[in-house]
């Protein structure tokens, strides 16, 4: 079970730069893009390839985010410059991408588990340092018997998951992240006030699609393969974790709903992972179960705000029956 | 300062639902120049306006800012140039921004974007000092969500996000007209006491003929998307609604005659 736990918290952090890539172009740009489900596999194709060439890890993933941010500047492109609806670009460019990425990887399945990747790296200079000793030792005297092979990899994710975190935050603040999130807003105003819309688009969705694509690439190493058909689904599961967070932890600042999406996303893979212990359910009703999951995070806070107002109603009506005498 | 030259525009050309909203017009503002722009509906006054900002582009004609010609220059960039009110309350403003972070977007109108932050503290103190103009009390809620403002305060908050920075030329459409009267008129004090303030070249279009009595040097009224009558000066500020509306009425009078002639 802890094994299990801990596994999801580690994968949800991962995907977490995902669902933070999905927030900047859903909840930011205002702008419904299901290019995700097609630069996530990119970014896993193009880091596995060259891994498996024989380049180095860390230099892969750069050349995945990059291949991201292209991919989200083309939807972009075709939506501002091609006027084509933001849904629609949005899939034109994620079923080429289907046929990009399969160019990319040659088959439709890398396996990486052979092979020198940041995972391994992480967990060997974790274990050289002596840090999962430390942390199996703490846990064993919690009284924890099954134990995770290795707690470096936990704490990476988190750094670079922070780090992506901030990146965001800080953008979102500057001059160009004002006018990128007026884009969203209100785009009369902003053109108004000398933006020009179509680039700052153009440039939202290839930030936002390098975030989803290091997390494909991230979530390959991490998995051990690259596959044709990791990323069906993913942009559901992206929005589940932007809705689950923001319901849970509010959006009260740009910080404070970026780290809400991040803990939706570590939540999203907790309630999957519980859920699919349950007898009757198998893997292969795991987009089932993300689809309820999002209707229920959709329809759930309509349900309590209108039972709350018909609560509050009810209590002014009987106050007010009793002043009346 | 600006100067409309010849401009003509047709929509839906060779329908039946053709409209000639702009007719070879001509119109020349000097600096400072406070026009008020009055006809009634489909004259043609929120398409001088939509030319002048480049939301459209004339079909022929051109215009030219600060004697550049800008016909063909796209509305973002003419923008530099050029602060706007809408109509709309909702459309000057980005409701779910902060009112800072609104005001760091009319400031970087006429500057180049960088990856500074936006708000730091010495414009939130500028800021606050341009809000304490305004008399509402904006200035003790700079981190309060535009979105929450009602509208009188968020056409306040239009008007200032796009005078502050003193652009060329000032466009005020109707951004009065969506609000109660005690809400326009302090807007239309306002408009009066920042135009002064800054000496902005401002054209405004209005449907109230007070408002455009009291305010500016000089007024046009237009019809047909024809410019049919151009006061200025001394002879704008002897006008009253009265003379206007009979001035209004003479002009329709001879449209009636036309309207028969080609009926006949």
């Amino acid at each position: 079970m802890f094994i299990s736990i801990f596994g999801s918290i580690e994968a949800g952090i991962f995907y977490a730069i995902m669902a933070l890539g999905v927030y900047l172009s859903f909840r930011v740009l205002d702008f419904p893009d299901l290019t995700v489900d097609g630069s996530f596999v990119t970014g896993a194709a193009i880091a596995a390839m060259l891994i498996v060439s024989g380049y180095n890890p860390l230099i892969a993933t750069v050349i995945a985010i990059l291949a991201g941010f292209l991919a989200g500047c083309i939807t972009g492109l075709l939506h501002t410059k091609g006027k084509i609806n933001p849904l629609l670009s949005g899939i034109l460019m994620m079923i080429a991408l289907y046929s990009i990425n399969l160019r990319i990887m040659g088959r439709s399945n890398i396996p990486l588990l052979s092979q020198e990747t940041i995972m391994t790296k992480i967990s060997q200079l974790s274990e050289r340092i002596g840090f999962d000793q430390v942390m199996s030792s703490l846990f064993t005297s919690l009284g924890f018997t099954h134990l995770p092979r290795t707690f470096g990899i936990v704490i990476f994710a988190a750094v670079v998951t922070l780090l992506i975190k901030f990146l965001a935050d800080y953008l979102l603040k500057t001059e160009v992240g004002l006018a990128l999130r007026a884009t969203g807003d209100n785009k009369k105003m902003i053109r108004s006030f000398s933006a020009n819309t179509d680039n700052l688009t153009i440039f939202g969705l290839g930030i936002s699609n390098a975030f989803v694509a290091l997390s494909g690439a991230l979530i390959a190493q991490y998995g051990g393969f690259a596959d044709i058909g990791m990323g069906i689904g993913m942009i559901i599961i992206g929005l589940a974790s932007v809705i689950i967070g923001e319901a849970l932890f509010g959006t009260k600042t740009i910080a404070i709903t970026t780290l809400a999406v991040i803990g939706g996303a570590i939540i999203y893979r907790i309630v999957v992972t519980l859920a699919l212990r349950v007898e009757f359910l198998e893997t292969g009703d795991l987009k089932l179960i993300t689809a309820v999951i999002v209707i229920t995070a959709l329809v759930a806070p309509k349900i309590i705000d209108n039972f709350k107002e018909k609560q509050r109603r009810k209590r002014k009506r009987t106050e007010q029956m009793k002043v009346a005498g | 300062m600006l100067t409309l030259k010849d401009v003509s525009i047709t929509f839906n050309e060779g329908t039946l639902d053709e409209k000639k909203a702009l007719q070879r017009t001509n119109l020349m503002l000097n600096s400072g120049d406070f026009l008020t722009v009055i006809g009634s509906n489909g004259a043609g006054k929120s398409t001088l306006m939509n030319i002048t900002s480049g939301s459209l582009l004339p079909d022929v004609g051109n215009v030219y800012i600060e004697n550049k010609d800008v016909t063909f220059i796209p509305e973002y960039k003419r923008s530099h140039y050029i602060g706007r009110v809408f109509q709309d309350p909702m459309a000057g403003t980005a409701p779910n921004m902060t009112i800072e972070e609104n005001l760091a977007i009319a400031y970087s109108r006429n500057k180049r974007r960088t990856l500074r932050f936006g708000v730091n503290k010495k414009r939130k103190q500028m800021f606050k000092e341009y809000l304490e103009t305004l008399h509402l009390g904006l200035e003790n809620r700079l981190t309060a969500k535009v979105g929450l403002l009602s509208g009188g305060e968020r056409q306040a908050l239009s008007l200032l996000m796009a005078t502050f920075t003193e652009p060329n030329i000032l466009l005020l459409d109707e951004h009065t007209a969506a609000l109660d009267p005690s809400r326009a008129e302090m807007i239309t004090n306002l408009t009066g006491d920042i135009v002064k303030k800054y000496e902005l070249t401002t054209i405004m279009v209005t449907h109230n003929m007070q408002q455009a009595l009291d305010l500016g040097n000089r007024l046009i009224m237009m019809d047909k998307g024809q410019i049919i009558l151009d006061v200025a000066g001394k002879e704008k500020n002897q006008l009253t609604i009265e003379k206007l509306l009979n001035e209004f009425q003479r002009i329709r009078g001879t449209d009636m005659v036309n309207d028969r002639a080609l009926l006949g």
